[in-house]
């Protein structure tokens, strides 16, 4: 594959001549060059080229015919950096920049090489000088022109995107997988594509990053129930089975596109999924301890034993109506649906025939409703 | 390279509750006193668990967008950002003097500065005032006007009066308003009697939280008597017992919050420049015009 610029720019020889004259060494992906003062001359070697003894103008010349090679280094060096690790990790990891070489490469940039990361679809391609720009979009929007798009430029514009989901819903949950579609943020920077999906997602790079090094720091259950204080001190009460269910309700790919790496504690694993998330949850997130905290009260409740008269379709009408609500498809069955045992219609007729006018189920022998309901402590 | 980390509550429940913060976080970007501002949150995200890991700078202060010392600023703070040894006493405070202490975030293995509550801070009282400016559309007001300055109550800690006092004193020594009370929504003098406190015919009524919500919303509104069902709104001002009331809504959404926020960075030694000055003047000119 040939290279796919032909032509270096100014400043990014001289970035090139003075690294150089700094380091005496440059060796970058698949690009070595190194000054040898004695003779004052440069070696220069890639993939396709050796040479050495060459003088300034030399180089440059080399450095022009390669500069593919060139501008890979100066994107990486010069404008990335490795001040942020995990940001040139990410950024790497967009173009896959471990595992193939500089030319087929930028070969793919040229078309645009496109990864996932939770619902968005980060498409890396070149600049004119070899920088990198990049395009983020809902994965859902993959077929879509861009000019169809509502188009943003502001990194910071992913957090009101994010904030309702689409049916105009408060997210309390970034990475639930309910983020809206219809948008787009075209030509950014790499800084801004960083700071685009740590706003969308906060702090899933630093974490995937860690966790990719081997530093992850995983919070377990038990680690996370003991430091609560205050309203939260309660919910290391909750039994083993108790938070598998918790985790089952919550962390699982429909919910949440973490990947749960927290478990009950070092050594007790759960059984509920994780997901397949691209990048992990290291601890019960806040919204789980709060729900947690009012499932540790209800699950001080004993059992008791009712008596229901239901027809079988009832029952089974019932049972739609916990799937429809926890699956959230209630909005999705139609007006005249009577088909659907969670369609309004039906869950009316059942609630005239089977509930009495204080809203319980009315208990076949004794007929006495349960009222006395637990006071709701509004959440803080 | 500098960092300012704001931590505020935020919620599950309520969008608004985060809002301020993210505003003020803009405001503070724009003027780039800091190379780098980051928010954190107790209940949305990045968590206070997580944020410093996403933050770059080697002088990081830690603000908390808090109303008072307590709870929050001294225990879930300090534990969730992982502040190692951390013990209130570096704060050497009396409920209302915390500044800031120097301490290592195990986290990211780095010392921030972490600052106490913007709550408590002597510009907070200006803020106040500016809230009463912004609702009066008045940068006069306070001739034949009375100041409330509402709150909590002693419900969860007792610093959360004393920080109501605080700027309700502080308002009183500008001599500025004919008549200034400190209420509360669950203790004497409460604001459902905001009225009987009064002589001034107007009387502005600024809410000592950070955020809009539950309580400024719903709460105060329907206590005051400003409108019997907070969904349908009220009027500012609106006519109480002979009363104007001037309703402003949590102090915490005022543009100049950004102020106190830096002013309590600069106090931990970071350096803003001239950002103070360039803040006042912004958060001055974006308020709407209104009345004269
Ligand atoms: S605990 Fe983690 S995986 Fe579970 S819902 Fe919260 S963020 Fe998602």
């Amino acid at each position: 594959m040939s290279v796919t610029l032909d032509s270096i720019e100014p400043n990014q020889f001289d970035a090139f001549l003075s690294t150089l004259s700094s380091e005496d060494v440059i060796a970058f992906d698949d690009l070595y060059v190194r000054y040898e003062p004695k003779t004052d001359t440069y070696e220069f070697e890639t993939n396709e080229i050796t040479a050495s003894r060459l003088s300034e103008s030399e180089l440059h010349e080399q450095a022009r015919q390669a500069s593919d090679y060139l501008t890979n280094w100066w994107f990486w060096s010069e404008v990335v950096g490795d001040e942020v690790p995990h940001l040139f990790a990410f950024l790497r990891f967009l173009e896959d920049g471990d595992e193939h070489p500089v030319v087929d490469r930028y070969a793919a940039l040229a078309d645009g090489m496109t990864k996932a990361w939770g619902q968005l679809q980060i498409t890396t391609t070149l600049a004119q000088d070899g920088a990198r720009q990049y395009e983020i979009r809902h994965v859902d929007d993959h077929d879509s022109s861009a000019s169809t798009l509502d188009a943003y430029s502001d990194p910071l514009s992913a957090r009101d995107i994010s904030t309702f989901d689409g049916k105009g819903r408060y997210r309390p949950l970034r990475t639930a997988p309910s983020l809206p579609t219809g948008w787009v943020f075209t030509e950014l920077s790499a800084r801004d594509a960083y700071e685009t999906v740590d706003t969308f997602y906060p702090a899933t790079i630093a974490n995937w990053y860690r966790e990719h090094q081997g530093t992850i720091d995983i919070d377990h259950w038990r680690d996370t129930a003991e430091r609560q204080t205050g309203i939260y001190g309660i919910i290391d009460e909750l039994a083993y089975d108790a938070v598998e269910h918790v985790a089952a309700t919550c962390c699982t790919d429909s919910q949440c596109l973490k990947r749960r790496e927290w478990q009950y504690d070092e050594e007790t694993p759960l059984h509920a999924e994780g997901g397949d998330g691209i990048f992990p949850c290291r601890e019960p997130c806040s919204l789980v301890v709060a729900a947690a905290r009012k499932w540790t009260t209800l699950e001080r409740e004993e059992t008791e034993t009712y008596t229901f008269e239901l027809t079988s379709s009832e029952k089974e009408q019932i049972e739609d109506i916990i799937h429809a609500v926890a699956d959230d498809e209630t909005d999705d069955i139609r007006e005249a649906d009577v088909y659907e045992g969670a369609n309004r219609y039906r869950a009316r007729f059942l609630r005239e025939k089977r509930m009495d006018e204080h809203g319980h189920l009315i208990e076949a022998d004794a007929g006495h409703g349960h009222s006395d309901h637990e006071q709701d402590t509004h959440e803080e | 390279m500098q960092s300012l980390v704001i931590v505020a509550h935020g919620s599950h429940l309520n969008p608004d509750s985060s809002a301020p913060t993210h505003d003020h976080a803009d405001t503070i970007r724009s003027i780039g006193a800091f190379d780098e501002v980051r928010t954190g949150f107790w209940k949305e995200e990045p968590s206070l668990r997580e944020v410093l890991r996403t933050v770059e700078g080697d002088e990081i202060y830690v603000v908390p967008l808090f109303i008072s010392e307590g709870y929050f600023t001294e225990q879930v703070i300090p534990r969730e950002l992982r502040l190692d040894g951390w013990d209130v006493s570096q704060w050497d405070s009396d409920g209302l003097s915390a500044d800031h202490a120097v301490i290592t975030a195990e986290d990211i293995d780095r010392t921030v500065h972490y600052c106490g509550p913007v709550g408590t801070h002597e510009a907070m009282t200006d803020v106040l005032v500016r809230r009463a400016e912004s609702v009066t559309g008045d940068s006069d007001v306070g001739d034949g006007f009375g100041f409330a300055v509402v709150g909590h109550g002693t419900e969860r800690n007792e610093n959360s009066a004393k920080a109501i006092e605080y700027h309700a004193d502080r308002i009183r020594q500008m001599d500025r308003f004919e008549e200034v009370q400190a209420l509360y929504m669950d203790e004497e003098p409460e604001v459902d009697d905001v009225t009987d406190f009064f002589e001034t015919e107007d009387i502005v009524v600024v809410p000592l939280f950070i955020a809009d919500g539950f309580h400024t919303q719903e709460d105060i509104p329907e206590d005051m008597g400003l409108t019997d069902d907070y969904t349908k709104g009220y009027d500012i001002p609106a006519h109480v017992d002979g009363h104007r009331i001037w309703y402003a809504g949590a102090v915490g959404t005022e543009g100049l919050m950004a102020d106190v926020i830096l002013e309590r960075a600069a106090d931990a030694g970071a350096s803003i420049g001239d950002a103070l000055e360039i803040v006042r003047e912004q958060t001055r000119s974006a308020e709407p015009a209104m009345g004269d």
